[in-house]
């Protein structure tokens, strides 16, 4: 589904990715984990198209295509999500009108029948019964004055109904609380499906004790230095990410 | 050297209308003489820094349309959600009584074109039509005050309170030459009355019509005004605008405005806070692009104990667009206890488009509170990423922001079919 291979990426002419490989299947749970600095971040803003985020080698297939040709809103009409670290506040956006301009304009980009008002409403508050979000959100507008908790809830809801088949969710236990980090996870995990992939980056360990991955990936220095199954976190959580530079990272790649 | 403008030597040779009542006649040739002899204002003159009129200045418009009572309009084009009251409709300067709804006019209303008020009791008239002038009008109301034969007289009994709102639409159509048309307010509400006034400019097709507007509302004590003003004159005309209110001891105006069209559009505003506690309020947006040039004067002027104006203005400016916007309070000697605040906020939509805004406070009085304040900007790059990582276009994008940015303007109009259609014509007027 995902391919990418040999990825490098500057940001304001610093190299921050350097020779990044990585295949997620279908239905796939990749965590992406290091050490800050690693490239973390930059992976996700990479993958959804952020300005900034110059591409100089490598190459990114999402379902055979060349992702890094599409803008960003083609990458989410193709199935790409990103669920932002620090989502942003944008007052005088309705929340509900917010969402449904999103995927009534990935519909339309696919050739699919835009949803009317009324089976928009449906669609919500289907899913607003899966994540456990009162009405009273979306009602306000995007994001303004929500707590950290919220704005990260509202941003798997987000997922939720806009159904993607990749999420990348950076860094969404960060700011969280340990009931808020449960709910947010219970959420991912109601949308896990054999169709739809996750990555997920962190930090921490944490987040991996309540969405469970498939894979581990430590990234330092710009590149996945080593993988492994779901006792990888648990090593790192033992060792700390210095334990994976002495140990795994190949010789002259230091960043 | 300002004798040598084809603007004002066009009008300077125009036949004065003439009305067969010698005060206003005599009056009318005054004011011609006064505007021939000073000329147009130009950029020198600190209230006219940021508009130039040389390209005006460079044209001659035609007098009056003597066929302005048979242009087809279709009504569609001054029709809007909420608005059903009572109707003046002006086609090129001229009443148009087939388009106007006067009859059944709700009780202590009267509503008339000023042509016919002149006809009926001119004296009566007298002192409003020659107050403008007498306080230094500039150029545009000297040309009006020569030149305007018609427009609108608009009276409430003390506490008549209508419920429908009074729609006043002011079109220009196409004409066999570029026109040049004036037109006169007069609204004065009696004590404790209340009234919803959309005050509409729109287009009929496509000219390049020059037009004036001189209005003057009295409010007495107690009396309510709902303004909305809603500019959309067509994209090659000009429109130059003076307004005048006078607030009574508790008298209560607030005013949503839109400028949308034309290709100049200039509007003075001055409030007179005249009587103690009145209160002022404007909400605002003016969105210049192509090469249109929007230019709005607010004057407010705290004349009276514990008067209150609160104002917040957006510009969005696109291509070429040029917005110039000046708040201007003035809190007088005596005037203790006043609040005042304004806040202007711009937003650039291109490199090549301009806006200029400059807020003024001067305070005499006591124990006022004041706060204001203007910013330019521009879109937030992470907000229009954040929408077309969900799915959204970059146009789309872009519009949804500006409009959001405009939206608190609207917020409180109290009427919620016409605030959606106006929160609509905002992001209609965003080129995609």
């Amino acid at each position: 589904m995902l391919k990418i291979d040999n990825l490098h990426a500057r940001v304001e002419g610093k190299e921050i990715l350097k020779g990044l490989t990585l295949s997620v299947n279908p239905g796939e749970v990749h965590a992406i984990m290091g050490p800050n600095g690693a490239g973390k971040s930059t992976l996700g803003n990479v993958l959804s198209g952020r300005e900034g985020y110059e591409v100089t080698a490598g190459s990114v297939t999402f379902n055979g295509i060349d992702l890094l040709a599409l803008e960003p809103e083609q990458r989410a009409a193709a199935g790409v999500f990103l669920a932002f670290q620090y989502p942003v506040e944008i007052p005088g956006v309705n929340n509900t009108y917010f969402l449904r301009a999103a995927l009534n304009a990935q519909r339309k980009a696919r050739g699919e029948q835009e949803l009317d008002s009324m089976q928009f409403l449906k669609l919500v508050r289907e899913k607003l019964k899966v994540m456990q979000i009162s009405d009273e959100l979306l009602h306000r507008a995007v994001n303004e004055g929500f707590s950290g908790g919220e704005k990260k809830r509202n941003e798997i809801f987000q997922m939720a109904v806009l159904e993607p088949k990749l999420a990348i969710l950076d860094e969404t236990d960060s700011g969280l609380d340990i009931d808020a980090l449960k709910q947010v996870a219970q959420g991912v995990n109601a949308q896990r499906s054999p169709e739809r992939s996750f990555l997920v980056v962190t930090h921490y360990q944490r987040l991996l004790d309540y969405i469970e991955p498939d894979f581990v990936h430590v990234l330092a220095g710009g590149r996945i230095v080593e993988s492994g199954d779901k006792t990888l976190a648990l090593k790192l959580e033992e060792h700390g990410y210095a334990w994976v530079r002495e140990h795994g990272e190949p010789a002259g790649a230091s960043a | 050297m300002s004798q040598a403008l084809p603007f004002v030597e066009a009008m300077g040779a125009a036949t004065l209308p003439v009305s067969g009542i010698a005060w206003l006649d005599a009056s009318r040739r005054e004011h011609l003489d006064a505007f021939v002899a000073a000329g147009l204002p130009d950029t020198r003159m600190e209230a006219w820094k940021y508009t130039a009129l040389r390209a005006l200045a460079q044209r001659r418009f035609a007098a009056g349309d003597a066929r302005a009572i048979e242009h087809a309009v279709d009504p569609a084009v001054f029709g809007l959600p909420g608005v059903y009251g009572p109707r003046l409709v002006f086609v090129n300067g001229v009443f148009r009584a087939d388009l106007s709804m006067l009859d059944a006019l709700p009780a202590g209303i009267t509503l008339q074109p000023l042509s016919q008020a002149l006809r009926q009791d001119a004296e009566s008239l007298r002192f409003v039509l020659s107050r403008h002038e007498a306080e230094q009008g500039d150029a545009f109301v000297r040309l009006n005050a020569a030149m305007a034969t018609d427009g609108v007289v608009l009276t409430l009994e003390a506490g008549a309170k209508p419920d429908a709102p009074v729609h006043l639409v002011f079109l220009g159509a196409p004409a066999e030459a570029e026109l040049a048309w004036h037109l006169r307010t007069i609204i004065e509400l009696g004590e404790g009355a209340e009234l919803a006034l959309v005050e509409h400019h729109a287009a009929s097709g496509e000219q390049q019509h020059f037009a004036t507007l001189v209005s003057d509302t009295y409010l007495r004590d107690g009396a309510v005004l709902r303004h909305v003003l809603l500019q959309q004159a067509a994209a090659g005309s000009s429109l130059i605008r003076r307004s005048r209110l006078q607030l009574g001891r508790r008298a209560q105006v607030s005013s949503h405005v839109l400028e949308l069209g034309g290709a100049l559009a200039r509007h003075d505003v001055r409030a007179e806070l005249a009587g103690d506690g009145a209160r002022f309020v404007t909400r605002g947006v003016f969105m210049p692009r192509g090469r249109q040039q929007v230019d709005t004067q607010l004057a407010i002027r705290h004349q009276a104990l514990g008067t209150a104006s609160d104002s917040v203005w957006r510009g969005v400016a696109d291509q070429r667009g040029r917005g110039v916007f000046r708040g201007a309070i003035l809190v007088a000697p005596g005037a203790d206890g006043s609040d005042a605040s304004l806040s202007n906020k711009n937003l650039l939509l291109s490199p090549n488009a301009e806006i200029d805004t400059k807020p003024e406070l001067e305070i005499h009085a006591d124990e006022v509170k004041a706060a204001h304040g203007a910013t330019v900007g521009q879109l937030d790059e992470r907000s229009l990423f954040y929408l077309r990582s969900r799915g959204i276009p970059m146009a789309e994008a872009r519009a949804l922001l500006t409009v959001a940015f405009c939206r608190a303007v609207l917020d409180d109009l109290p009427v919620t079919a016409l605030r959606e259609h106006l929160a609509g014509l905002l992001a209609l007027d965003l080129p995609t």
